[in-house]
């Protein structure tokens, strides 16, 4: 009976209990992390069934015993409030940190201490760990594809210009403002389509002639995204409008439309741009691969987009409409100086999240044969002299799209703290 | 009014053309040869066409043209439409015209008879009974089946998943809300290709050969080929079902009786409980005395040859499936969390007090109180999301699990060259499982939307 009463945590032996607690749950965490890294095992004596379940049982009972309240110590009580709640709380607390600890030190050693990066050739990878150097070799492959190599200064001052030219609504003065709107949605599309034409295509100005065949890597991944992420923008303000217009033709054509696109998966569309769209073209069009994949992609994506800004216009309160209307502003008037610049700032989150929806979707333009970085990894992976790192080229390219897709939407995230006003 | 009628009519005359299309054939077919020809493809659609713009009528009959269009001119008003359905008619014209002169340069003729013809492919993976005789019809119907069985099994266990992890995301536990949000951030930032490749190209390939396999509870065995599980051999199964259904019919009387009571005379009846027994005890009666027993067929491994072992018998998951369904409810699973909070968080604490204050116990809270307003928040976009996990699917056909895309878009394609039937036929069913489970999906939102004054 006095074992059970010393169980229970008290405030008149606070110095005992607390110290008895903490020494559990340590000796618990102590036993987990000495298995994983240096595969001792303090209870080997016990029955096998008991040593497994040791490390959780005593630290339960540790932090059974640290639970007090107002201890008189912070850092206890600080502990006792975030992870050690009540029993549930703290046995599910123990299950992450044991996960953590066996899971952690092995891929790290995989990731980092047992890999290896230098060389050029397979042999350089003798380790347990994991063979950075297949990363390395076929750096160039999984960033420009099958571009020739000394061509690839190209693919890189056309970004740079694409991007450059794309930073100039930070530097327009209060003067050139009003003109930023016409600015990115016509000549920057236009500028930037030439400017990749010129350079990355090429056939002009005694630059060699390269056929879209040969682009890949992440580089068509950007590519791909930027044209679509460009079109598809005000192909959705088009439809949004159409879907809320008064006029029933315009609405069921834009709605018949919207809900064709999204009711169908991305790749049957990709199917369709390189099976059965050259059909339906006259015989001696020629229209090229990335293009149709382009097209496709547009009008796919342009149907989520015209949803979202619907969302936006719907939020709008009806008086900003009757307001405009009593100025004596038209329709498109309306539309263009009140309605758009109040809806577009309210669905920016949205339109970010269809926009990451698209860079993640562009992996899948393999299924009509153009190999970006998905697709190079799968050329990279049944390459015979480099077989069986799989694992490594996936882990790359799984953290380039992570820092892509969470920088993206962290953007988002500033950019609607930016624009938010009151209402 | 007029709307009205002229609904039923196009109404009435989609019917009779599906009629006439079914019973005999094209009425069209024998006298006027060329038109035909040009307008075949088109013809083919027709009832489609007709019911749409039947439903369109209905539908503005429904609204009854109360929109603002006044201080606009008949012109104004007409000519926007006329362009814009010139515009889509002279697309459609243009499409249909280049397609069928390239068919005839090709020498293939528009029509769906080639469904009826032998498949002769094989087919990995399949629920229902299926061999290269069979028509390319039943591969369809096998190929739809494996797409449906994916997505059931990924919806199921994303809803697991993710409900579990919303739940933790708004823990008071630091470790556990930073788990749940580092997951989220992580799985869904990756594109779900990428995760699908990871799962059958790097994770399942680590896995044991069959002969090295240790197992998993005695009896299942998870090699690189394949999930292997037993199988149940039932006799007399249709008695254990009869006897199933009648539990379940029960069930609702209960239920009703319960209600019942509760309202004429205040009786609270632990319907739970008795439901559970029910469940339980009448298909269990079918054992001991209708004759029905249970056997497993457990996998034993069988030497092919000198270095290649399978499992034989009971019931084997291919990778693919096993892929498929980790990489999508794992990628689903992050969007369904977010949901889920949503939910949750979009309930105001003075609910749950006020509930309380009324003297409801805490399960009552949650059942009568909390949970029919949180769902209001989740449903809608979890089953968005369950949409899209099962249009996601299709990239089944990366990792080459027979599902529709892989076996109809792709190798019956290739072995018929019909693009344009097959590919639309693939669309078309996408199209019709999405707006079936949209429809649905409003439906429930009526019924359970806050029914105001």
């Amino acid at each position: 009976m006095s074992k059970i009463t010393f169980l229970k945590p008290d405030r008149s032996n606070i110095n005992a209990v607390l110290s008895i607690g903490i020494i559990f749950v340590i000796i618990g965490i102590l036993d987990v992390f000495l298995n994983t890294f240096f595969k001792l095992n303090l209870l080997s004596s016990f029955p096998k069934g008991i040593s497994i379940l040791f490390p959780f049982i005593i630290a339960m009972i540790g932090f059974h015993l640290v639970r007090i309240e107002f201890s008189g110590s912070r850092t206890i009580d600080l502990l006792n409030k975030n992870i050690n709640t009540s029993t549930f709380n703290a046995a599910l607390t123990l299950l992450i940190l044991f996960i953590l600890i066996k899971a952690i030190p092995p891929s790290f050693s995989w990731m980092i201490l047992d890999a290896n990066i230098s060389g050029d050739s397979k042999e350089a990878c003798t380790g347990t760990g994991a063979c950075w150097t297949y990363i390395k070799v076929w750096f160039r492959r999984f960033m420009y594809g099958m571009y020739p190599n000394e061509q690839h200064w190209r693919i890189n001052t056309a970004f740079l210009l694409v991007i450059g030219l794309g930073t100039f609504g930070f530097f327009a003065t209060e003067k050139m403002k009003k003109f930023l709107a016409l600015y990115y949605v016509v000549i920057y599309p236009i500028m930037a389509f030439m400017i990749i034409y010129y350079l990355i295509s090429g056939g002009y100005f005694g630059l060699e002639w390269i056929e879209t065949g040969a682009w890949g890597g992440l580089s068509l991944t950007f590519i791909v995204s930027f044209f679509c992420l460009i079109f598809c923008f005000p192909l959705g303000m088009i439809l949004a409008l159409g879907r809320r217009s008064s006029l029933p033709a315009v609405r069921y054509v834009s709605i018949g439309y919207i809900e064709f696109w999204r009711g169908v998966p991305l790749i049957t569309v990709l199917f369709m741009s390189s099976v059965m769209f050259p059909m339906f073209l006259p015989e001696d069009f020629f229209m090229d691969k990335l293009v149709r994949v382009i097209i496709a992609i547009t009008l796919f994506e342009g149907a989520y987009c015209a949803e979202v800004i619907r969302g936006g216009l719907q939020s709008l309160p009806r008086g900003q409409y009757d307001a405009a209307k009593s100025l004596g502003m038209g329709y498109w008037k309306m539309h263009i100086f009140v309605i758009l610049p109040q809806a577009l700032k309210l669905v920016i989150p949205g339109i970010c999240n269809t926009f990451l929806a698209l860079v993640k979707d562009t992996p899948l333009i393999f299924v009509v044969g153009l190999a970006e970085l998905a697709g190079m990894l799968a050329l990279a992976k049944t390459n015979p002299e480099w077989l069986g790192y799989a694992m490594e080229g996936y882990i790359f390219a799984a953290i380039i799209f992570w820092i892509i897709c969470y920088a993206m939407s962290k953007y988002s995230y500033n950019l609607e703290e930016k624009y938010k006003t009151e209402r | 009014m007029k709307y009205r009628i002229l609904a039923y009519i196009f109404f009435v005359i989609g019917f009779s053309d599906l009629f006439i299309k079914i019973f005999f054939g094209n009425i069209f077919n024998e006298f006027t040869e060329d038109y035909y020809e040009i307008a075949n493809p088109i013809l083919v659609f027709t009832p489609v066409l007709f019911f749409s713009i039947g439903g369109i009528f209905l539908k503005e009959a429904r609204v009854n043209m109360s929109i603002e269009n006044f201080g606009t001119s008949r012109f104004k008003y007409y000519t926007p439409q006329l362009v814009c359905l010139l515009f889509v008619v002279l697309i459609f014209l243009f499409f249909t015209f280049n397609a069928q002169i390239n068919m005839e340069n090709r020498g293939i003729d528009f029509g769906f008879g080639f469904l009826k013809q032998e498949a002769s492919f094989d087919i990995q993976f399949s629920l229902v009974e299926y061999d290269g005789l069979d028509p390319y019809w039943w591969a369809y119907v096998a190929a739809l089946l494996n797409t449906l069985l994916v997505a059931f099994l990924g919806i199921i266990f994303c809803t697991i998943l993710g409900v579990i992890v919303g739940v933790a995301r708004l823990s008071s536990n630091f470790l556990i809300k930073n788990a749940a949000s580092w997951y989220i951030e992580f799985f869904r930032n990756i594109p779900l290709l990428l995760q699908i490749f990871f799962w059958y190209y790097a994770a399942l390939r680590a896995l044991p050969l069959p002969q090295d396999a240790n197992s998993l509870f005695g009896v299942t065995y998870l090699t690189i080929k394949g999930y292997y599980m037993p199988s149940f051999v039932w006799n007399n199964l249709n008695i254990f079902i009869y006897l199933f259904l009648a539990a379940i019919i029960s069930i609702i009387f209960v239920r009703y009786y319960a209600i019942k009571l509760r309202d004429t005379k205040g009786k609270q009846l632990p319907v739970f409980y008795i439901s559970i027994f029910l469940l339980i005890f009448l298909p269990g009666l079918s054992f001991l005395i209708g004759g029905v027993t249970l056997n497993f067929e457990i996998p034993i491994l069988k030497q092919l040859s000198a270095t290649s072992f399978i499992y034989d018998g009971g019931i084997s998951v291919p990778p693919e499936l096993i892929a498929l369904t980790l990489a999508l409810s794992l990628y689903t699973a992050t969007f369904i969390a977010e949901c889920v909070r949503a939910g949750i968080q979009g309930i105001s604490k003075g609910q749950k007090e006020a509930a309380s204050s009324l003297g409801l116990t805490p399960n009552q809270v949650l059942k009568l109180v909390i949970m029919p307003q949180a769902l209001r928040i989740i449903i809608p976009p979890t089953t968005n999301q369950y949409l899209n996990l099962t249009k996601n699917s299709s990239l089944a056909a990366a990792i080459a699990y027979p599902d529709l895309v892989l076996v109809f878009a792709g190798t019956a394609l290739m072995q018929t060259g019909r693009a344009i039937e097959i590919v639309s036929i693939t669309m078309l069913t996408y199209l019709s499982i999405s707006l079936a489970i949209a429809a649905l999906m409003n439906w429930y939102n009526k019924s359970i939307e806050i029914k105001e004054k």
